[in-house]
């Protein structure tokens, strides 16, 4: 191995800049598709579990077709298939204000949504049916009964795994330098082909996606201790940062 | 919409033959990089979850520290530190495959040892104990007793985590292994018919991940009444 180490490209001519630039890339990508997805999420992870037919299979077929297909793919989708089919006004503005950037939020926001919703499904499953059947019985209507009993509860259980998940979304965001999206592995890229030194510009990013992952972990842990329901076990699984990634 | 579907049909074979099954004048296909993948993951899986529950620290700390920080990176970092270091390390560059295959391996190593990790922990600690009564070593009782029962109590988790891995095969395209998305990139650039293409390969991969999360769904129904 005869490589020469030279850790000054990271703060020498604009390699800092281009960090700092891709870091807030990746954090305003990643926050855009996270409300997308929390919202389609609890949306369709909340009609799953409802007992009217139709809803059920509607929302099942969007989580089971759009998880079961690479981020990637969808990527390519939103960024190349559907912009043709918009209204001409939009795809105007679209052209103007960073197409991909919007591209990446659809399919991020979209992809994890599905992902999110199967959080949110098993959540409301591990609440007994019998909340339910009492908040019915005490008059409340269905919508009435997931919006102050069953979410209220299913929300608080699935901190750990929905933090997982959000995790997940993070480093997916990644995924957005396929459609040249100038988020932080891009710009990590960037610095490799200007310098020529790959092991210092990759090092700098993994350490950026590596801090960023360990402190939401630790805020969200937090979060956890503070909104624990009294009286359960463990508040859902303890162990939430466990389970499946893509 | 015919017009899409003339251009599937016309570039199917590429599509299938060389970029789903790889077979063709290109190093690829998403089958061949999703199985290799999936076997060698599996196998250093068990030897990272075994060795993240070793009594002594400095088998368990390098373990956990593995796993910790394979799970806080993202893979296409993964796959470009691969890209990167192979060829400083090995002073010679090998083909996308070799480095597509030791980053997905290397990965999921970590999140497929956790799932080992998490089945060797729901076997009842008794029967380490009476393994260890009847005379079997630490490594005979892991081999014969725990192993066996851990396996199947994750094969529900195992089969969810492939599915993430066949679907992450396609981000081998970037580094330019000419996988089912990357012969799809090919085809538009020649044909241009984003909508098309790129739904048909979504259909494809949606096939695929789809019959394994069934089967995971109907072995997580057979396993479910033995071990409540």
């Amino acid at each position: 191995m005869n490589y020469t180490f030279d850790w000054s490209v990271l703060w020498k001519g604009q390699s800092g800049e281009w960090l700092w630039l891709g870091l807030l890339t990746t954090l305003e990508l990643s926050a855009l598709a996270w409300l997308l997805a929390v919202a389609l999420g609890i949306v369709s992870g909340a009609l799953r579990t409802v007992p009217w037919k139709p809803l059920r299979m509607l929302a099942t077929a969007y989580v089971e077709f759009f998880r079961n297909v690479p981020l990637l793919v969808w990527m390519f989708f939103w960024y190349f298939g559907v912009p043709p089919f918009l209204p001409l006004g939009v795809q105007d503005w679209l052209f103007g204000h960073g197409l991909e950037f919007w591209a990446g939020v659809s399919a991020l926001g979209v992809y994890s949504g599905a992902r999110f919703s199967e959080v949110l499904r098993s959540g409301i499953q591990s609440i007994p049916r019998t909340q339910f059947e009492a908040s019915v019985a005490s008059g409340l209507t269905t919508f009435q009964a997931y919006r102050h009993v069953i979410l209220p509860v299913a929300l608080r259980l699935i901190i750990p795994p929905a933090t997982n998940e959000s995790l997940n979304l993070l480093k997916n965001s990644s995924v957005a330098l396929t459609i040249s999206v100038a988020e932080l592995t891009f710009q990590t890229r960037q610095i490799e082909t200007y310098t020529a030194k790959a092991i210092e510009a990759l090092t700098a990013g993994t350490v950026i996606y590596l801090v960023l992952c360990v402190s939401i972990a630790s805020v969200m842990s937090w979060v956890e201790r503070r909104t624990a329901i009294p009286g359960l076990i463990g508040g859902g699984d303890r162990r939430g940062r466990r389970g499946a990634r893509g | 919409m015919i017009e899409g579907l003339d251009v599937i049909w016309r570039n199917l074979p590429f599509l299938m033959i060389q970029g789903f099954l790889g077979f063709g004048t290109f190093a690829g296909g998403t089958l061949r990089l999703a199985i290799p993948s999936i076997v060698l993951g599996f196998l250093l899986g068990i030897f990272i979850g075994i060795a993240r529950l070793a009594p002594v620290w400095w088998i368990r700390v390098p373990a956990t520290l593995y796993v910790e920080f394979f799970r806080g990176v993202p893979l296409v970092m993964v796959i470009f530190w691969m890209w990167f270091i192979i060829p400083i390390v090995l002073k010679t560059s090998i083909p996308e495959f070799g480095v597509a295959l030791a980053a997905f391996v290397i990965f999921e190593a970590a999140y497929l040892g956790e799932i080992v990790r998490a089945g060797i922990q729901s076997v009842p600690r008794g029967q380490v104990e009476a393994a260890t009564a009847v005379g079997l070593s630490g490594t005979q009782s892991m081999r014969f007793v725990v192993l066996p029962q851990a396996l199947r109590n994750m094969i529900p988790s195992l089969v969810t985590q492939f599915i993430v891995l066949f679907k992450d095969t396609s981000l081998a395209s970037i580094i330019g292994f000419m996988d089912l998305t990357k012969a799809a990139q090919v085809v538009n650039n020649r044909e241009v018919r984003p909508f098309a293409l790129y739904l048909f390969i979504a259909v494809v991969y949606w096939i695929c991940a789809y019959s394994m999360s069934r089967y995971a769904r109907y072995m997580e129904g057979r396993l479910n009444p033995a071990s409540g």
